[in-house]
C-alpha cells in the first residue's frame, strides 16, 4: 500500500462542495422540497456541508439525513472485513421531496444501488438524485452521478481514499496503490 | 473488532468487546422498527427455526418478530407437537432442521447445557433462548441495553437483582454480562432462592430489600415461579410480597430515579405492587420493544459469521 497521488486538497474540496451546491439549487430552481441525504460515513460529513453552503445562497435550512446501507448490500457475505451496522437517522418525511443522496466515491454503483432499495423503505420522494466528490469509473450497474465533483481515471489495483476533516482530520482525496500481488 | 462466533449460547463465554459490539450493532437496528415499513433484506432468504421445548410466548414472539423484520421466513416448532414427542432425540432433531436447509435454530430447553451441546453437533447457527437454569443471553443483553439506553453508561452502576436467584437464567446471564462490563452487582432473595457460592461470581449477596435497592441504580425484578408449588402457593406469595415486593413505599427510600426492570410476565402483587409496574421507575416495555433489536443484532451477527465460515472453507 503506497500513496500515488494527491488528487484533491483542501481548497479543491472547498470549491467543488461550493460549485455543486449551486447546481443543486439551480438544477431544482430553488430549494423548495429539497432535502439531503448521506450515506455513512463520509457522505453524512458531505451532506451537512452541502446543506451549510445552500444555506448561504439561499438563506434556508435544508433538510439532511445519514443512511446507513449495510443491510441492503448484496455483497454481505462476500465482504472481507465484518461491516459494523451503523444508524440510519432521516428524522422527516421523504414522501414528494426532492432528494439528493450524497457520497464521496461513486465507483461500481453497488452502494447505490443499496442506498436506492433503502430509500424506497422511507418512502417515495419525487425524484432522487445523486451527488458525488469523486467519480472513480469502472461502473457495474447501470448508475451515473447528477453532480461530480471530480472524474478520477483509476486502474481496478487502486483506492480512491476521501478524508475529511469531520473523520480524518484533514481534507484531501489520494489515490493509493494496492502492493504488488 | 468483528463477530466470530456462530452461535450465540452465553454471556459466560463473550468478552467485553463482544457484549459491547452486540450492544452497538442493536443500537443501529432499533430504528428499524420505528419506520413505516419496518423490514430491512439483511437475511432475505435464510430460514430461521424456533425450538421451542418449553412454553414461552414473549421470547418465541420476540425472535420471530426480530427474523421477520430481517426479512428471514420463519418456523416455530413446539415440543407438544413435534416428533420429540415421539422420543426423537435433541441432536437428532437438529440435525433434520438442518437437512431442511435451515440457518439458524434458536432453542429455549429445560435442561442446561442443551444449546451447547446442539451447537457442536450441527453446522448450523443456535442461538440460546434459555436452557435450564443456566443462561438467557439476549434477555440479559435485553436489559443490558435498556440500562444503557436509560442511564448512558454500564461501568460503574449498582444494579440489584431481585427474586429467585437459585433458579434463574435471566440472573445468571445478567451477572455475567454486567460484571464483565463493569457494573457492580448484588443479589437479593430469601436464603433457601440464593444458590451457595454464588459470590464468586463476583457480586454481593442479601437478603435484606431495603439493602439492595438503597443506593442501586437500577433493580431487575425477577419473576417468581410459585406456580410450580400448587396450592401450598397463595400464603407464601403474600409472606413473599410482604418481605420482598418492590412497593412505592420502598422506592422512596431509594435513589429518585432509580429504574425497575421485570422480564415478563409479571405477577402482579407477588413481585411489585401494579402501582410499581405501572410507574414512573418502570421500563418493562421498553424492555419489550429493545429486545427485538437485540435479537435483529444477535441473528444479525451469528448469520453473518456463519456465513463467512462457510466461505472460508471453500476457499481453503
Amino acid at each position: 500500500m503506497k500513496e500515488k497521488a494527491k488528487v484533491l486538497d483542501k481548497d479543491s474540496i472547498t470549491r467543488i462542495v461550493m460549485r455543486i451546491s449551486h447546481e443543486i439549487v439551480e438544477k431544482n430552481k430553488g430549494v423548495q422540497g429539497l432535502c439531503l441525504v448521506g450515506i455513512r460515513n463520509r457522505g453524512v460529513y458531505l451532506a451537512k456541508r452541502l446543506a451549510a453552503c445552500i444555506k448561504n445562497i439561499e438563506g434556508a435550512d435544508i433538510l439532511t439525513g445519514a443512511l446507513d446501507i449495510t443491510l441492503y448490500r448484496d455483497d454481505l457475505a462476500l465482504a472481507s472485513g465484518q461491516p459494523l451496522v451503523r444508524k440510519t437517522e432521516i428524522d422527516f418525511d421523504i414522501n414528494g421531496k426532492s432528494l439528493v443522496l450524497v457520497d464521496d466515491v461513486l465507483y461500481t454503483g453497488r452502494t447505490i444501488r443499496a442506498a436506492l432499495d433503502a430509500l424506497v423503505d422511507f418512502g417515495r420522494p419525487k425524484s432522487i438524485q445523486l451527488a458525488v466528490l469523486v467519480d472513480r469509473g469502472h461502473r457495474e450497474l447501470p448508475i451515473r452521478a447528477d453532480y461530480a465533483g471530480k472524474n478520477i481515471p483509476t486502474s481496478k489495483d487502486e483506492t480512491v481514499e476521501v478524508r475529511l476533516e469531520e473523520t480524518d482530520s484533514v481534507d484531501e482525496v489520494v489515490i493509493i496503490e494496492k502492493g504488488q500481488r | 473488532m468483528s463477530w466470530r462466533r456462530k452461535d450465540l449460547l452465553g454471556l459466560e463465554e463473550l468478552t467485553k468487546d463482544e457484549l459491547e459490539l452486540i450492544l452497538s450493532t442493536a443500537e443501529s437496528f432499533k430504528e428499524v422498527s420505528t419506520r413505516e415499513i419496518k423490514k430491512v433484506p439483511a437475511l432475505r432468504g435464510k430460514t430461521v427455526v424456533n425450538l421451542f421445548y418449553e412454553p414461552s410466548t414473549r421470547t418465541r414472539v420476540s425472535f420471530e418478530v426480530a427474523a421477520k423484520r430481517l426479512s428471514a421466513d420463519v418456523i416455530n416448532i413446539a415440543s407438544e407437537t413435534s416428533s420429540v414427542k415421539k422420543g426423537e432425540t435433541l441432536i437428532d432433531t437438529g440435525r433434520n432442521i438442518e437437512a431442511l436447509k435451515a440457518d439458524i435454530i434458536v432453542m429455549r430447553h429445560n435442561y442446561s447445557g442443551a444449546a451447547v451441546m446442539l451447537a457442536r453437533n450441527v453446522n448450523l447457527s443456535v442461538i440460546n433462548a434459555g436452557d435450564g437454569w443456566h443462561e438467557h443471553p439476549t434477555q440479559a443483553l435485553l436489559d443490558i441495553f435498556t440500562l444503557k439506553e436509560k442511564l448512558g453508561k454500564i461501568e460503574g452502576l449498582n444494579i440489584s437483582i431481585v427474586g429467585d436467584i437459585a433458579h434463574s437464567r435471566v440472573a445468571r446471564s445478567n451477572i455475567w454480562g454486567l460484571t464483565k462490563l463493569g457494573a457492580r452487582v448484588t443479589v437479593c432473595a430469601p436464603k433457601i432462592l440464593i444458590p451457595e457460592g454464588i459470590e464468586k461470581m463476583g457480586v454481593v449477596v442479601t437478603s435484606d430489600i431495603d439493602e439492595a435497592l438503597n443506593y442501586a441504580d437500577a433493580v431487575n425484578v425477577l419473576r417468581m415461579q410459585f406456580e410450580r408449588d400448587g396450592e401450598t402457593a397463595f400464603p407464601k406469595q403474600l409472606e413473599y410480597f410482604k418481605e420482598f415486593g418492590i412497593t412505592n413505599d420502598r422506592l422512596k427510600k431509594a435513589r429518585k430515579d432509580i429504574i425497575v426492570m421485570h422480564p415478563g410476565p409479571i405477577n402482579r402483587g407477588i413481585e411489585m405492587s401494579s402501582a410499581v409496574a405501572d410507574g414512573a421507575h418502570s421500563v418493562i416495555l421498553e424492555q419489550v420493544t429493545n429486545g427485538i433489536a437485540v435479537r435483529m443484532a444477535v441473528l444479525f451477527l451469528v448469520s453473518q459469521a456463519n456465513e463467512k465460515m462457510k466461505n472460508n472453507e471453500n476457499v481453503n
